[in-house]
């Protein structure tokens, strides 16, 4: 048997039995391991970058324009002799690339608002669990509070508040979805002050700075990896219930809960300009919360949920 | 008896925390409200400026915002809620008193729903982990929290109403049929996401020592589930009967108007994009009272089931 | 008469780093009130033995060979008639009482469910016998006391009932995993005592899997010892104490401290690591830190007996001096 690294002048018995060579692993190995095993995640992985490929590159290959009125072709279904592979809606537009630049907007928003949760939840919840004692209390239990009041509403008024540019959507989004984030870093931040591998470092000597940035840090990374894809849906969602409701991005501009809601009018005439972006908005919806799931499964398989 | 007195202790504690909690709701709405551009007066046809400062007038509008605020908290103190500045003939009281038995009912129904199926199916699942059952169960679970409700709620409308006409497509008038579409969309992301908790707490719970300690005392697998796992299996999912509800009232405003309901999320929507402030401050305070009262109660529930949180306050 | 009859028991459990064997071709038998003790390092198998026996392992363990009860094999029969034993003839009580317990569970609901299970009592009679024992086990108070809940007792106080509850139906044979290693010296003697006492009562068969060999001395008759999953020797507490043969044996010996030793005298760790139970070496496992290792131990020694019944997995025959 073949070993990589020659133990022998420390382990004789070890030599001469012939063991194999147990190579360490590190936890992120573990982790990625296992997040491979698990199928639903890869596969849902699979079709997420072909969704993102689809949206990024398919409206410039598809010969249709999104805002170009096909007077020949109005609400017709889906077909391929009218060149029309998905449809056209009310007015003749391309459902296939209204959808797909949909997709733009829907997930732009997705990364963007989550982006904006991110940073609130993590600065907030670190700064909680890192103080901890009074103002760890106090920070957590306005989260509390804020964690049993409807979202919607929130989100309702601020866009009353602030209009409906598409910033102000990005940030009224965010704002409203951080709780989890911040619950979560707390958690992870107050458990790893404790650990003894941190008061370790600082018996050594190892600055503050140095602390956070090689220990707790990296040891954030994993849970705020799981909760960021996780909360795209859910932000994903937030837009598409704003723009059912009429709150949404503004005409030109349009996204899969628009376009759900504009389809929903037609739904017993035409029901393709409902079922497409609804079955692009539901499968990109169920793809990143298995991916969240399988994330949280590898990284942390005690919290399987 | 020793946790007793503790439960007394913690439920004052907490009935401490909900005032400054309804306080800071109300405020942050009312200054939000008055910060949104325009007025209550404005999208309708074009006043001569006299008459609409007669108008800002009686409604206190044109005092500074800070005397107006308290103005308002005087007057909910007694509980009048003021006129609607949308619908001229009503006060915000008389709308409210309409729309939240609807509301009410539709929530609650959800909600009971949602936990029954979501516990039953859970469970279920927790059972057969691992299995076909399992996977599927939990692969619809997935597709309750995914789907939109409007996007379920038009499909569900189609299969059973227009192309069937079982039940009818929208309107509330308290008939069984009328009530079942818009409960059982509401309840489903709920019902989903309970599902899922319900699973992975059982799953969690039954791998514990003491559900082995239960195994080695000889007792039958269906008494150690139903005496030594479901109570602490259930912790979590009555832990999340708060965002539960919350959730439900959110989702209430789609379904409000997907199915044509005159319930109080329409009214807050409407009421929002009119800017008719009293009508949407009267809904904000009583969905926000009424959620405050429900998290109590579902605070109280939770210490009762968990000795351990009682035993934690007293010493 | 022998109660319970261990012969060629494998464990092992599916993990993803590969197959790990936690017991290995084990065999010992017990009888109607023996106390055997169970004796090795941590990961020797001796718990994941015992659990087999009683049918509570986990999803991805397996267990072959025989494990015969009253002549009836455990290992073979289905839950239905486990469990009209466990907890009745067999009782096993566990090293961690804080999680062992139901924390929602009063005391008494964790009890007398043995009782009205097992022995068809209803629930007055139930608590009647349920606080005698709490009694029998020196809790103070057992009225008031049985009404609490788990948290509200000391460690100590929980040991003690958790070995209340294993005897409430009065077992044939009663297993103890370390219950005394999570308590301190005082209370540890205390529970030896106890179950002393409540062995000579009525008779039960004791098997204690525990590391600290001090406990052993006052408690049990007999001791297996465990090292990487396979049993290494096995005797009486006087051949064992005195006249270890096997070189595990020996080293855990000479690494106690005793009292008739002068006060500086050094301690004598055995050097190295138990092998890993995911690829075992072929022969001897204790083979690479055994100070008598020779060429003969590459293969795997049998397990040898003399004529006071003491066996030994050993090529060699040392007797004390």
């Amino acid at each position: 048997m073949t070993k990589s690294t020659d133990n022998s002048s420390f382990d004789p018995f070890e030599a001469a039995l012939g063991v194999r060579d147990l190579k360490g692993r590190s936890p992120w190995e573990d982790a990625w391991y296992r997040l491979l095993k698990n199928r639903a995640a890869v596969c849902s992985a699979f079709i997420m970058g072909g969704m993102i490929l689809l949206v990024l590159v398919g409206p410039m290959v598809i010969s249709w324009e999104s805002d170009f009125t096909d007077w020949d072709f109005t609400s017709s279904p889906p077909s391929f002799s009218s060149g029309h592979w998905f449809g056209t809606d009310a007015v003749g537009r391309d459902i296939l690339v209204r959808t797909l630049e949909g997709g733009r907007i829907s997930l732009l928003v997705g990364l963007v608002a989550t982006l904006v949760s991110l940073i609130i939840g993590v600065s907030y919840g670190a700064i909680a669990g890192y103080f901890g004692g009074t103002a760890d209390r106090i920070m957590m239990q306005v989260v509390d509070i804020i964690y049993a009041l409807p979202f919607l509403f929130f989100v309702i008024l601020l866009m009353v508040v602030f209009g409906r540019h598409i910033v102000l959507i990005f940030v009224a989004i965010g704002a409203v979805n951080w709780l989890d984030m911040a619950r979560i870093v707390r958690g992870q931040t107050l458990s790893i002050k404790n650990m003894e591998f941190i008061e370790a470092a600082r018996a050594c000597g190892v600055t503050p700075w140095n602390i956070i940035r090689r220990h707790i840090i990296p040891n954030l990374m994993g849970v705020v990896i799981i909760y960021v894809t996780l909360t795209i849906p859910q932000v994903i969602l937030i837009e598409s219930f704003l723009s059912f409701l009429g709150l949404g991005v503004q005409e030109p501009m349009s996204s899969w809960g628009a376009l759900v809601s504009d389809g929903a009018q037609d739904m017993e005439s035409a029901p393709w300009t409902l079922i497409v972006p609804a079955v692009f908005l539901t499968v990109t919806l169920y793809c990143f919360n298995y991916i969240g799931d399988g994330l949280r499964d590898a990284l942390d398989p005690k919290d399987r949920l | 008896m020793t946790h007793d007195s503790g439960m007394l202790r913690h439920i004052l504690r907490r009935l401490l925390g909900l005032v400054p909690t309804l306080l800071m709701l109300i405020t942050v709405t009312f200054f939000m409200m008055r910060m949104a551009p325009g007025g209550p007066f404005d999208s309708e046809k074009l006043l001569p400026p006299e008459i609409e400062a007669n108008l800002n007038a009686k409604y206190h509008l044109d005092e500074p915002l800070v005397q107006q605020y308290f103005r308002y908290m005087g007057q909910i103190a007694v509980l009048d809620f003021g006129p609607s500045f949308q619908y001229k003939d009503w006060t915000v009281n008389e709308l409210i008193a309409q729309s939240y038995p609807i509301s009410l009912t539709m929530g609650t129904l959800a909600m009971l729903l949602a936990f029954i199926m979501g516990t039953m199916l859970g469970i279920a699942a927790a059972l057969r982990q691992n299995t076909r059952v399992d996977y599927s169960l939990m692969g619809i679970a997935m597709l309750g929290i995914s789907v939109p409700n409007f996007v379920i709620a038009p499909i569900l409308i189609l299969l059973l109403a227009v192309y069937t006409g079982w039940l009818p497509a929208g309107g509330w008038d308290w008939s069984l049929a009328s009530m079942v579409l818009p409960v059982v969309t509401l309840s489903l992301p709920v019902t989903a996401y309970i599902a899922r908790l319900t699973r992975g707490s059982m799953i969690e719970v039954l791998h514990s020592n003491f559900i082995r300690t239960a195994r080695a005392k000889g007792l039958p697998e269906s008494v150690v589930i139903r005496r030594h796992a479901l109570k602490p299996a259930m912790l979590p999912v009555i832990s999340f009967m708060g965002p539960a509800i919350a959730g439900l009232i959110s989702g209430s405003v789609v379904i409000e108007r997907i199915f044509s309901i005159p319930g109080l999320g329409s009214y807050f929507v409407t009421g929002a994009l009119n800017r008719d402030y009293t009508l949407v401050m009267g809904v904000v305070i009583f969905y926000g009272v009424l959620i405050i009262v429900l998290n109590f109660i579902v605070d109280l529930i939770y210490a009762w089931l968990n000795p351990k949180i009682r035993y934690d306050e007293k010493h | 008469m022998t109660l319970l009859e261990v012969k060629d028991l494998d464990v092992s459990f599916e993990t993803h780093d590969g197959e790990v064997h936690a017991v290995s071709k084990l065999s010992f038998s017990i009888d109607a009130g023996d106390a055997l003790a169970i004796v090795g390092e941590s990961g020797c198998g001796k718990t994941q033995s015992m659990m087999a026996v009683m049918g509570l392992l986990t999803e991805n363990g397996k267990a072959s060979g025989q494990a015969l009860f009253k002549g009836k094999d455990l290992l073979q029969m289905n839950v239905a008639d486990l469990n009209k034993r466990r907890g009745k003839e067999i009782a096993m009580i566990f090293q961690d009482s804080m999680t062992s317990l139901n924390p929602y569970l009063r005391i008494e609901k964790q009890m007398i469910e043995v009782l009205m299970h097992h022995q068809g009592l209803d629930k007055a009679e139930a608590r009647g016998h349920a606080i005698e024992m709490l009694r029998a086990v020196r809790i103070a108070d057992p009225e008031r006391r049985i009404r609490q809940y788990p948290h509200e007792y000391s460690g100590g106080m929980r040991q003690r009932v958790m070995v209340a509850m294993g005897l409430l139906c009065q077992p044939d044979l009663l297993i103890a995993d370390e219950p005394t290693t999570a308590l301190d010296v005082t209370v540890q003697a205390q529970i030896s005592r106890l179950m002393t006492e409540l062995r000579a009562k009525s008779n039960t068969a004791i098997i204690l899997i525990t590391h600290n060999l001090g406990v052993v001395a006052g408690l049990c008759d007999r001791v297996l010892v465990m090292y990487a999953g396979q049993a290494v020797e096995c005797g009486t507490v006087e051949q064992i104490f005195y006249q270890a043969r096997h070189p595990y044996t020996r080293g855990l010996l000479k690494s106690v401290l005793r009292l008739d030793q002068p006060g500086d005298t050094g301690l004598e760790a055995i050097p190295g690591n138990p092998p890993s139970l995911l690829s075992l070496p072929a022969g001897c496992r204790f083979r690479e830190r055994c100070p008598q290792a020779h060429d003969a131990c590459c293969e795997m020694p049998p397990m040898r007996r003399d004529e006071q019944g003491h066996t030994w997995r050993c090529f060699l025959d040392q007797v004390d001096e």
